[in-house]
């Protein structure tokens, strides 16, 4: 099976999917790049050359590249996609949805149930997450949680190029707006990504490490953290059971349950900031329904609650890193371990 | 392209219709039979019902919280509209939507919308829709003044223009966004507004059909020809306050009433056709009485409808899957 980066797994989703339905188009800001400008075409591709090399197969009639308005074309394409096509939308940085979040939450989010089940808005809106690039404040938050906490949009969180690539393509075909997250430190991030077209299903885990010892539930690029912690603690005789949940919305509850009940222990990772986040709503979960299981409380690895620094020292003591993980997980275990 | 008897004919029954469901929500909102919010579209008449008499089926527009207006003018079912202002299960949002968010994407209404400024963005992905299936339809975006200032609606503006969509703004002018003068929350003019971004636009007497119906039949064969998007600015009065419940202390006393003596857009309408001899006024009479006698049969339909019960709470949150 090929190597494929993060980044091409994203591109030949969105190759294979546009091959298939001619309702499938793109927009965003220079999704294809150079629009009216004297130079190349397809100039950029995306800011990261996300979907470079689609302009030219599919023409700008379907890969558009809009002016920096988010809220007119976001709204653009939530209106499209009630009327008859499957916009796939780029938010570039979630950072900027706090100039559209009306389009998203209160129209695209409520069609179906306050119109009677009378509209279908399959809408896909692809945005860059996450810290790690030195990108500040506004160009590196999580900000999934906001988007889980609406009712009538999903949330995807693909956490390597074999992930991303299989959700982005379920996320197109789905009928409902989906908020799909792309990890801006992933992008060449290379698994063995088969050619051909594959969907994975929403709200289903990837239960991608089993152990005895502890279960770590982990999201997006949290995820690969958690399986080298897990790797590194098995070489001391703690084995870890690591969940990745694929969509914050919907939820897999059942292998959240289970997996946490079989052995009563709970680390819930999260780069998100500690409040009101996956890892605490993760937590609440358990609590309630599977207090009896646990052996010791829920552990809570997350950013802190303070904006995303800048400063290089200061970003990597903000993410949370493989050796956290490890020390809730052993904290958890006990000394015995 | 002219006004035949059965244009003008349909014409009156839209705007009466329209009149005489705005005048009974509004007394039954009194009366304490309708829960929640509600803002009515009487006197405005003219506007929905002279633009979207050129629309058909291929055609899209979306609403503003003064929606029942839009909604009926689009063919919207008037009794289902009721019902759904009654938060009914068989209101035409199974009682989920209410006044503010009436829809029915079957007949290209989009939508009233909560958020004022909400719906231009939405109208430019129905002109983007319309236009890359080559359906030949356009979308139209009614906005109050109010949401005439809001971003959303000039980002439409310049998004419009540069993809050159079939889309037409309609800036539906009552005067006052709430209780704030249009004169003095509106910098600069609606007109000068559209042309800062390249596009026609014209003013337009909102309380006279026929001006009406001569200004969007230009501005939608431009767009419907692929010479893009347009705007109207139409100055009319709204009859009631804001919202129900509004007693409109903000307006000059007798200013309302003026109005309805002397530019009301039933009464315009009557004296121009009856004047002209294409309609009589004994079919105007029974197209007065055709509406009073249908908004009558909605209200007690939408009164004796069942209510949606708690197996409705969770239903449509999500695109059903199953079938």
């Amino acid at each position: 099976m090929p190597m494929k980066s993060y980044r091409q797994a994203v591109n030949e989703a969105l190759r294979q999917e546009m091959e298939r339905d001619s309702r499938v188009i793109l927009m965003g800001e220079d999704v294809a790049g150079g629009a009216g400008a004297p130079g190349e075409d397809d100039a950029w591709g995306g800011p990261l050359g996300v979907t470079k090399g689609l302009e030219p197969i599919f023409g700008r009639e379907r890969v558009l590249d809009t002016p920096i308005s988010e809220s007119a074309f976001i709204g653009c394409a939530a209106g499209a996609a009630a009327t008859g096509l499957r916009p796939v939308a780029e938010l570039m940085f979630v950072d900027f949805m706090g100039v559209c979040f009306d389009q998203i939450f209160n129209q695209a989010a409520k069609f179906r149930y306050m119109f009677g089940g009378r509209a279908t808005t399959p809408l896909v809106i692809r945005t860059m997450y996450g810290a790690g690039f030195r990108a500040a404040s506004q160009h590196s938050q999580c900000l999934y949680p906001l988007f889980t906490h609406i009712p009538g949009l999903k949330v995807v969180l693909p956490s390597n190029a074999y992930e991303a690539k299989g959700l982005l393509i379920q996320a197109i075909r789905d009928d409902d707006p989906v908020i799909f997250f792309e990890h801006k430190a992933m992008y060449d991030e290379e698994v063995d990504v088969p050619d051909e077209s594959y969907a994975i299903p929403f709200g289903e885990a990837n239960v991608t490490r089993e152990g005895d010892d502890c279960t770590i539930i982990a999201f997006g690029r949290m995820v690969n953290l958690a399986n080298q912690a897990a790797d590194n603690l098995g070489k001391s005789g703690i084995t870890c059971t690591v969940v990745d949940p694929r969509t914050t919305s919907p939820l897999d509850r059942e292998t959240i349950l289970d997996t946490a009940g079989e052995t009563g222990r709970v680390v819930v990772v999260d780069e998100a900031h500690p409040r009101c986040n996956m890892a605490t709503d993760i937590a609440a979960l358990i609590c309630e329904h599977r207090f009896a299981d646990l052996k010791g409380p829920i552990k809570q690895v997350t950013a802190p609650h303070a904006p995303v620094p800048f400063s290089p020292a200061l970003e990597d003591l903000y993410i949370p890193g493989v050796p956290k993980i490890e020390a809730a997980v052993r904290e958890l275990c006990g000394k015995g371990h | 392209m002219q006004l035949s008897r059965d244009d003008l004919r349909a014409a009156y029954q839209r705007m009466c219709l329209i009149r005489t469901f705005e005048d009974t929500v509004h007394e039954e909102f009194s009366a304490g039979n309708i829960p929640g919010f509600v803002h009515l579209y009487a006197g405005e008449e003219a506007s929905a019902v002279g633009v979207c008499l050129h629309l058909d089926e291929r055609d899209a527009i979306a609403s503003t919280h003064r929606g029942h207006g839009h909604c009926i003018a689009k063919g919207c079912d008037p009794q289902a509209m009721m019902a759904e202002i009654y938060g009914r299960k068989d209101g035409l949002c199974g009682g989920k939507g209410g006044s503010m968010h009436i829809a029915d994407l079957s007949k290209g209404m989009m939508g009233a919308n909560g958020i004022v400024g909400g719906g231009p963005p939405l109208v430019c992905g129905a002109a983007l829709s319309a236009k890359y299936r080559k359906t030949g339809g356009v979308a139209v975006a009614f906005v109050g003044d109010g949401g005439s200032n809001q971003g959303t609606t000039f980002e439409s503006y310049n998004l419009a223009k540069i993809w050159n969509l079939p889309a037409i703004f309609i800036i539906e002018d009552n005067g006052y966004a709430e209780s704030t003068a249009s004169g003095w929350s509106v910098g600069g003019s609606q007109v000068g507004r559209a042309q800062g971004f390249g596009m026609p636009a014209t003013e337009v007497d909102g309380h006279d059909f026929f001006a009406v119906w001569e200004a969007a039949r230009e501005a939608i064969d431009r767009a419907r020809s692929g010479q893009g998007p347009s705007l109207l600015h139409v100055r009319l009065n709204r009859y009631y306050g804001h919202f129900e419940g509004d007693a409109l202390t903000y307006k000059a006393p007798g200013e309302l009433e003026k109005v309805k003596m002397e530019q009301d857009a039933l009464m315009l309408f009557r004296r121009r056709v009856t004047e002209t001899a294409l309609l009589d006024g004994g079919e105007l009479d029974a197209i007065e009485r055709d509406a009073e006698a249908q908004i009558a049969h909605c209200l007690a339909s939408a009164k004796a409808a069942p209510m949606p019960t708690e197996a409705d709470l969770m239903t449509d949150v999500y695109a059903d899957y199953a079938s």
